[in-house]
């Protein structure tokens, strides 16, 4: 074997660079097991932690785990279909439970939107709405934040600082803040996602701009192309595709940010769906469930193609 | 062979202005910008008519934004002058005031008069009184306000004389240029330089002598009469009663309620209570009793946030850490590269869209239903919907691998754990990584929100603190802490992302 063929004993460079290597490969192990122990011992706290301050406790509640799915079965299955287009039900007694046709919008005389679609259409509208006015915001601020195209840091760090400040502030009291001066309704919702919004894209737009080609922006400058100039000839057209990109994503996020705000009170199919789960409705939450299901799922395939026809492969970095 | 593809100037022009069409866009292109401007203009004017932003904005209250917006850094007392028709007066304050039990604040001058009248006392209204007075002069318990209402309410109207101390005259000093003096009959207030003079007469009836500066508005004649003094607070006085409503900047008793027996001492006093005075309960230190105080804070809970704030941590931990623990072998049946199979591919990846497709707020609420409110909600609906997050991701780097290093090891004949374990791991766990702890920081964020519908963590408390409209101080104090951990998560994942990733990461 070609094994025996080398030397038996090393020499003493040879055994100082094994030992080294020795001990660097237990020092690492040592710092693994070390990351392993610690980790461990937070999760573990963690759990223990959550199952403590919980209202029932994980094991206890297990056991009745599916009696709540079990809850979830409407008396027949034809009844899901029923709540979501608004059908009459058989069973109906005049409670909430069964009361489907209340909430038609009629358009004409006998054409109508089930009240589920339109709940759903509404807390679409509120995504696609302030993910717009998001992007407006987000557009024209990422230019001031982006190191390449505004020299000056006071400006840079300030507009930055405001896009953090945007980003990581809790949606529910923004919501909340809007509620108590606006009543219900869906601004609260639009003004919550969109401010957080402006703060998520500016800064996925101006990492995009810092990462942009300055050669065109070169080009402008030497043709003595004024700031907005070089900006919108030089900058704008490289990063289109990306902006329009992560708009799309944002999207995605938004659709669901705003049907859990509207849960909390910003109106549209969340709150439904929290009251009809709080009443035990089942036929009602299982149709807007389905709903909620298909209409993300729908959004994201449709995104998730668009942005591939947009920028390939690289749309696929998930951002919030 | 070698000619030169560079064209000097003129010849541009030249082929520019033979050939215009190949430098002009096509017509198609020229109108997809306006078009999609047009689009999103429409589309914003059909959003205006749809949620009627115009007429909601137009309903709003705007004068109550800025109170509420006040309210996140300040605080008000609010002293009221109740002027009695014989034009004496007698103060009290609201009630659980800032200002603790028996204030007696340097801003309020009075002037007291011991009167003996005469005094009708309608049966209902001693318990209402009573405390009234309790609150001005003398602190009496509670308890034996209620126990004289107890004894007389059975009485029907009648006439008592009392002896009993009153105020002839109350000078309010909100800040050097405003003012408010109250005595007989006559309501001084004083602001920018501007006096305005209002007779009350006790009962219902307020006359301004002179014309209303505009920092006064009346709505009809007689009806009361709201002043705005800007940031330093407003007062509104009506035919009995003055109220005044004094704000300061800061956040009222931060450490110490208006019960505890460190109420009102300076940080001196308290640190010289705590090292050396004596024990004020006999049954434990200072020290002790003062974080027990501090903790157990009425207004502020300062316990209670504390542990819906780490609710909410451990919800983003414990979530994120079991979805990328799951997420990270059902990724590698469902890399079409790592495992062959057409049919195992779909299945798993269809249940992640499935995960991630029912939102975490259905998963949330379900959870909800199931556990219980709490934090063990909030960590299974995290962990449902970033498995099937982190599972899609996860099986998209794996796709994305070199596969060289994957036939280098199959190639000397190693086992397919190990070929995975030598040819595939190195390249993706930064990857995998990475994109667990961003998840981690950014499900510290979103852990608020399903809080919010019961999923346990900070969320609820937030939402209930906004509810009442009067504390908007505490949610001032949980979005700083909010703020405050989302910072600390998120340098520490930058920190670590940027070692795992290099610059890449961000």
């Amino acid at each position: 074997m070609a094994t025996s063929l080398l030397p038996r004993h090393l020499s003493d460079n040879g055994a100082v660079i094994e030992r080294h290597w020795q001990e660097l490969s237990s020092r690492r192990r040592l710092y693994s097991w070390l990351g392993f122990g610690v980790l461990f011992l937070a999760l573990s706290g963690s759990l223990w932690f959550a199952n403590d301050s919980n209202a029932g406790k994980f094991f206890d509640r297990l056991p009745h785990f599916f009696d709540f799915v079990g809850d979830l079965a409407p008396r027949d299955g034809l009844e899901i279909f029923r709540a979501m287009f608004d059908l009459p039900s058989p069973y109906d007694d005049g409670s909430f439970k069964y009361n489907y046709p209340e909430g038609r919008l009629y358009l004409t005389e006998s054409f109508y939107i089930p009240e589920y679609v339109h709940k759903m259409l509404e807390t679409v509208n509120i995504a696609i709405f302030s993910t717009v006015i998001g992007t407006t915001f987000g557009f024209v601020l990422c230019f001031l934040a982006s190191r390449n195209l505004m020299p000056n840091p006071w400006i840079r760090g300030t507009v930055r600082r405001v896009m953090e400040i945007l980003r990581a502030f809790p949606e529910v009291v923004i919501a909340g803040f809007f509620l108590a001066i606006l009543s219900l309704g869906p601004i609260p919702a639009i003004a919550a996602v969109s401010i957080h919004t402006i703060g998520a894209l500016g800064k996925l737009f101006y990492e995009v701009v810092e990462n942009a080609d300055m050669k065109p922006d070169e080009g402008l400058r030497a043709a003595g192309g004024n700031w907005i100039e070089r900006v919108w000839f030089g900058m704008v057209p490289q990063v289109l595709p990306n902006f329009t990109s992560y708009f799309l994503l944002r999207l995605e996020i938004n659709v669901r940010a705003s049907t859990i705000i509207g849960a909390v009170g910003g109106g549209g199919i969340g709150e439904l769906l929290r009251l009809s789960i709080g009443q035990g409705h089942q036929a009602k939450t299982l149709a807007i469930v389905i709903l909620l299901f298909a209409t993300i799922f729908a959004v994201d395939q449709f995104s998730a193609w668009l942005r591939r026809r947009l920028v390939g492969e690289q749309a696929f970095q998930l951002a919030q | 062979m070698t000619t030169t593809t560079r064209l000097n100037p003129m010849e541009m022009d030249a082929i520019a202005s033979r050939h215009p069409e190949l430098l002009k866009s096509s017509a198609s292109k020229r109108m997809r910008t306006a078009a999609i401007a047009g689009g999103v203009v429409f589309y914003l004017i059909f959003s205006w008519w749809f949620f009627s932003i115009g007429q909601v904005l137009g309903n709003a209250n705007w004068g109550i934004a800025g109170t509420y917006l006040a309210d996140w850094v300040s605080y008000e007392v609010r002293p009221e002058i109740h002027v009695a028709p014989d034009r004496t007066m007698s103060l009290n304050y609201q009630r659980n005031s800032p200002l603790g039990p028996n204030p007696n604040p340097a801003w309020v001058e009075l002037d007291r008069q011991t009167v003996t009248r005469r005094v009708e006392v309608p049966a209902t209204a001693i318990q209402a009184a009573k405390p009234k007075a309790s609150s001005s002069f003398s602190f009496m318990a509670p308890g034996s306000a209620l126990g004289g209402a107890t004894a007389t309410a059975d009485a029907q109207n009648r006439v008592e004389t009392r002896t009993e101390e009153v105020l002839t005259r109350v000078l309010v000093t909100y800040d050097r240029s405003t003012r408010i003096e109250v005595a007989d009959g006559l309501v001084k207030a004083t602001h920018g330089g501007e006096t305005l003079v209002m007779a009350v007469d006790g009962a219902d009836t307020v006359t301004p002598q002179g014309a209303l500066p505009n920092w006064a508005t009346q709505k009809r004649p007689g009806e009361k009469i709201v002043l705005a003094f800007g940031a330093t607070g407003w007062a509104e006085v009506e035919g009995d009663e003055v109220s005044v409503r004094n704000r300061f900047f800061g956040w009222a008793n931060f450490l110490f309620d208006t019960n505890s027996p460190f109420f009102r001492m300076s940080y001196g006093e308290v640190a010289s209570l705590i090292t050396s005075g004596e024990r004020i309960d006999p049954a434990r230190s200072n020290l002790s009793l003062a974080w027990n105080n501090i903790l157990y804070n009425a207004e502020w809970q300062h316990l209670d946030v504390w542990t819906k704030l780490l609710q909410t941590v451990v919800m983003a931990f414990v979530g994120t850490l079991f979805a990328s623990l799951i997420a990270f072998p059902l990724c590698f049946l469902a890399a079409r590269n790592i495992t062959p199979s057409f049919l195992t591919n779909q299945l798993v990846k269809r249940f992640f869209d499935f995960l991630r497709s029912v939102d975490m707020f259905i998963w949330a609420l379900f959870f909800t239903r199931a556990f219980g409110p709490g934090p063990l909600a909030g960590i299974s609906a995290i962990f449902f919907t970033d498995t099937g997050t982190l599972g899609k991701l996860y099986s998209e780097a794996l796709e994305n691998i070199d596969d060289k290093q994957r036939e280098g090891v199959k190639s000397v004949g190693a086992a397919p754990l190990a070929v995975q374990r030598f040819g595939v791991l190195p390249q993706v766990l930064p990857v995998f990584a990475s994109q667990a702890l961003y998840f981690w920081e950014s499900n510290t964020r979103s852990a608020t929100i399903i809080g919010a519908v019961g999923a346990g963590g900070i969320g609820l408390k937030l939402w209930e603190a906004m509810r009442t409209n009067s504390d908007w101080e505490n949610v001032a104090y949980m979005v700083l802490l909010i703020l405050l951990v989302v910072f600390i998560f998120d340098s520490i994942s930058n920190a670590c992302r940027s070692r795992l990733m290099g610059r890449k990461a961000h």
